[in-house]
């Protein structure tokens, strides 16, 4: 029963999440005003139908069909076909407080096409002076499926100073209206514990360099998962504002604030521990596209 | 660089032994240029053997990688006359295929250089002989079909000598190939651009210019293209802040110039060799009168800026009668950065720079927004931050024709795409003279077909700028489309409509279309026309030569992104050899 409550529990959370996330378009029932110019068809030009194939690739007829099919097979790559890849640094920074010194890295990065890529994250928090208390990697195929949002699916392994997790992952990840960043997912692990992970950023560009970004990220589990000191419900927030500097998209240094707290039942339980359920810390850090 | 400098610099390049800096240009590109005359080098007679290779670029003090052909940039003129044959023998010395295409050229299409399409491309070390007869006069250009070798240098400029006499008077001439230069290789702008769209883009709207109001736009203005994830300044994919804009391959520091005696009629073969940027070309103190647009003649018209787009040639007529220089403003649409050159009656003699013009902003026209004759001032009393769920639909799919792909790779579809051609084109609806428009061209001589069209095709082009997608009818043509199927001979009327905010310079090989623009019989010829944002236009097509032809935005980006297809005319009979 516990099986089938952790996969039917991602698919309704999912089913929420992309509904929020979905391309504005589709919320516009309106119908508009027709175009007085859609059909410029005149009684001397009727729209007929296309004539007929005849021979495919004339060329054959002169060239080698075997270097002509070659070259077609090229073409298609060159105008359309092409695979590229991107890595995009977003966060590797220093945190500062007054418990500890921490360090923080979110980075992703993709292969592939327009529409199928293969698409990869990773993110880490802990403190300089500790084990790793956080890090995580995970690898989605990710599939173009509205002109502004990708959805993806695959696998997260967690390295926690607890113990080390695997979870499925099904997300989506895009550009909202009004220029907001976006992205959401939740996770099933091998254990059957479903969470969930929401974020968002936005940047304000006060120059074309100088650019301000706040930034929010909320996690959810759906139940108690006593190894994570986790309590259903919200668990945490993160919300941080960082002001960079573009030397270039490429390079591009910041400073920032972020603020982070424990909540609900999972900010009980970690009181209950003796446990930090808050905290606020100026950052340092790169922002980097390669 | 100053003159001082240069004579500096070709004194350090010759106590090194190596070529002079002026070496590395073709005799007509030569700063000092006294003009095409027939005793300045140029590529001529029926035998013209050219030679592709890998060559060192400079300007503005730095060296990139260039592929070129005979070791220049631009290529050699090429100077044929019609009725001839031409055979023009092309050597690869590449380690990867090339090709040449020759733009605007009417000939069989198996010698019109598309990989792919026309021939399997020249491999390396090979040599093939393209041999055609020379059916037509004016100027033109051609440029490698490979990859994005067009991208790092692989162009030049054509000529062809009417057989009888030029309609066309003039004393002297200049070929002014307009280009854009980078030193990231054309493959990495791509990937740049499909990581981040607006990665060179250093002209957005920001707070900054909000708070000073340098930007133009009011924050509900903002509001509503934010809500459309649409950015407003998004003209020019590629820009300035990665560009050095070149005339005849010289820098605007490097200032090419070309010598003229007052009291001349001068001609200017103006091409615009560009992988990515339209320009404004003007000559502040001088009218130019328009003769010649993409080598077909046109009625003279008089006017002071033109917007060339990619792929397009205009010759112009200008007589200067002072003793000064003038300044040639080839200034990007984007305003992100220009080029420049000089005519001159003597060496070492310049004219004023105009400084960059104000970074237009898009407007509600640029995404098909018709608003019944609005403009942007007539929006003013509208709530924009409503626009985007109710009183327009950006994406309509019952706007497309049948068989369009709404899919991810179309961002919006025009609402009310307008007939833009007698519109001033994008950024110069507000200057002070006279600005050339699509509507002032007509053929010299009354176009030899004068059926009327027997049926009518509509093609979309479509984009997301998001995901840097570009295609036709919401294809890529990576996607197996269908080719554009037209029978012999049959006379056809193609609407383009621009679904996207972007200007597409469409380019139909091997034919001239004729742009319905209102001239009647006298409609003018084209090779490549530049289809408006949220536009559309129509052009006439007799198809009258058999074959498989490529048709494709010549924005290379876009180009190599997707908007490509092929064009298909049958039947073959009696041309196979």
């Amino acid at each position: 029963m516990r099986m089938i409550a952790a996969v039917v529990a991602p698919l309704v959370l999912v089913a929420a999440m992309p509904a929020a996330a979905q391309d504005h378009a589709q919320h516009e029932t309106q119908t508009p005003a027709p175009d007085p110019h859609a059909v410029h068809t005149t009684a001397t030009t009727p729209q007929a139908i296309p004539p007929a194939s005849g021979e495919a690739n004339a060329a054959d007829l002169y060239f080698d069909p075997a270097a002509m099919a070659h070259a077609r097979e090229q073409l298609v790559t060159e105008n359309g076909g092409m695979r590229t890849h991107a890595i995009i640094l977003e966060r590797l920074e220093a945190g500062f407080d007054d418990e500890a010194e921490t360090y923080a890295w979110h980075v992703q990065g993709w292969y592939g096409g327009d529409v199928h890529r293969f698409w990869w994250k990773s993110e880490s928090e802990g403190a300089f002076s500790e084990e790793v208390e956080h890090a995580e990697l995970q690898l989605l195929y990710s599939r173009a499926v509205t002109p502004y949002f990708d959805l993806q699916a695959g696998v997260r392994q967690s390295y926690l100073d607890s113990e080390d997790r695997t979870d499925f992952v099904l997300g989506v990840q895009g550009l909202a209206p009004y220029w907001f960043e976006v992205g959401a997912a939740a996770f099933v692990s091998t254990e059957g514990d479903v969470t969930a992970r929401a974020e968002a950023e936005y940047d304000l560009r006060l120059t074309q360099k100088l650019i301000l970004q706040p930034a929010a990220e909320l996690n959810f589990a759906a139940q108690d998962i006593p190894d994570l000191d986790v309590g259903a419900g919200f668990t945490d927030a993160n919300i941080g504002v960082r002001l960079r500097y573009e030397f270039s998209r490429s390079f591009a240094p910041y400073v920032g604030v972020e603020w982070t707290s424990a909540l609900g039942e999972t900010r009980d339980i970690r009181e209950s521990l003796g446990a930090d359920t808050q905290s606020t810390r100026a950052v340092i850090g790169l922002r980097a596209l390669f | 660089m100053s003159v001082e400098r240069r004579t500096l610099m070709k004194a350090i390049a010759g106590a090194a032994g190596l070529a002079s800096v002026q070496g590395l240009f073709p005799a007509w590109a030569q700063t000092g240029s006294r003009g095409i005359a027939p005793t300045i080098t140029t590529l001529t007679g029926p035998d013209i053997a050219l030679t592709v290779g890998h060559a060192p670029f400079s300007v503005g003090g730095r060296t990139g990688h260039a592929i070129t052909v005979n070791g220049t940039l631009p290529a050699p003129l090429l100077r044929l006359r019609e009725g001839q044959r031409a055979r023009l023998s092309v050597t690869n010395t590449l380690d990867e295929d090339t090709s040449i295409h020759w733009h605007g050229i009417l000939l069989p299409f198996q010698m019109d250089g598309v990989p792919g399409i026309s021939f399997p491309g020249i491999r390396p070390g090979e040599t093939f002989v393209y041999d055609f007869p020379v059916r037509q006069a004016g100027t033109y250009w051609y440029h490698s079909h490979s990859g994005l070798q067009e991208a790092v240098g692989h162009f030049g400029p054509m000529i062809i000598d009417p057989a009888g006499d030029d309609p066309v008077a003039y004393d002297r001439e200049h070929v002014v190939v307009l280009s854009d230069w980078s030193f990231l290789h054309p493959h990495e702008i791509l990937r740049r651009l499909k990581a981040s769209p607006g990665y060179f883009n250093q002209q957005r709207t920001t707070v900054a210019g909000l708070l000073t109001g340098e930007d133009r736009m009011s924050a509900s203005e903002r509001r509503m293209w934010a809500g459309m994830r649409m950015d407003p300044r998004d003209i020019s994919d590629v820009t300035g802040s990665i560009y050095t804009y070149l005339v005849n391959g010289h820098g605007p520091e490097e200032n090419w110039t070309g010598l003229f005696e007052p009291g001349e009629r001068v001609r200017l073969r103006i091409i615009n060799a560009s992988a990515m940027t339209n320009f404004n070309v003007r000559i502040p103190g001088l009218a130019m009168t328009v003769v010649q647009a993409d080598g077909e003649n046109v009625r003279p018209v008089e006017t002071d800026e033109i917007q060339i787009a990619v792929a397009e040639t205009y010759d112009v007529i200008i007589s200067p009668r002072e003793d000064r220089a003038y300044t040639i403003v080839s200034e990007a649409v984007d305003r992100s950065g220009m080029g420049r050159a000089t005519i001159a009656p003597r060496l070492r003699m310049s004219a004023e720079v105009p400084p960059l013009r104000q970074v237009p902003n898009l407007t509600m026209r640029d995404m098909g927004m018709d608003m019944g004759g609005m403009d942007m001032t007539g929006m003013e009393g509208m709530d924009h931050g409503s626009m985007d769920h109710g009183a327009m639909n950006m994406r309509d799919p019952s706007l497309a024709p049948p068989g369009m792909a709404v899919g991810v790779g179309v961002q919006t579809i025009s609402p009310m795409p307008e007939n833009r051609l007698a519109e001033r084109p994008l950024g110069l609806e507000n200057e002070p003279h006279r600005v050339l428009v699509y509507t002032d061209l007509v053929a010299l001589n009354p176009n030899r077909d004068t059926r009327q069209p027997s049926r009518t095709l509509e093609i979309h082009l479509t984009g997301n700028m998001e995901r840097y997608m570009w295609g036709f009818d919401g294809r890529r043509f990576s996607e197996i489309v269908e080719p554009i199927r037209f029978e012999r001979d049959e006379r056809v009327r193609v609407t383009l409509v621009n679904d996207t905010m972007m200007q597409h310079p469409i380019h139909l090989h091997g034919h001239f279309f004729e742009l319905v623009n209102g001239q009647g019989a006298n409609q003018p010829l084209k090779h490549t026309v530049n289809v408006a944002p949220g536009g559309r236009l129509s052009f006439d097509l007799t198809a009258d030569a058999p074959g498989d032809w490529a048709f494709h935005c010549h924005m290379m980006m876009h180009m190599h992104s997707g908007m490509f297809n092929i064009v298909s005319i049958r039947p073959l009979d009696g041309i196979a050899s």
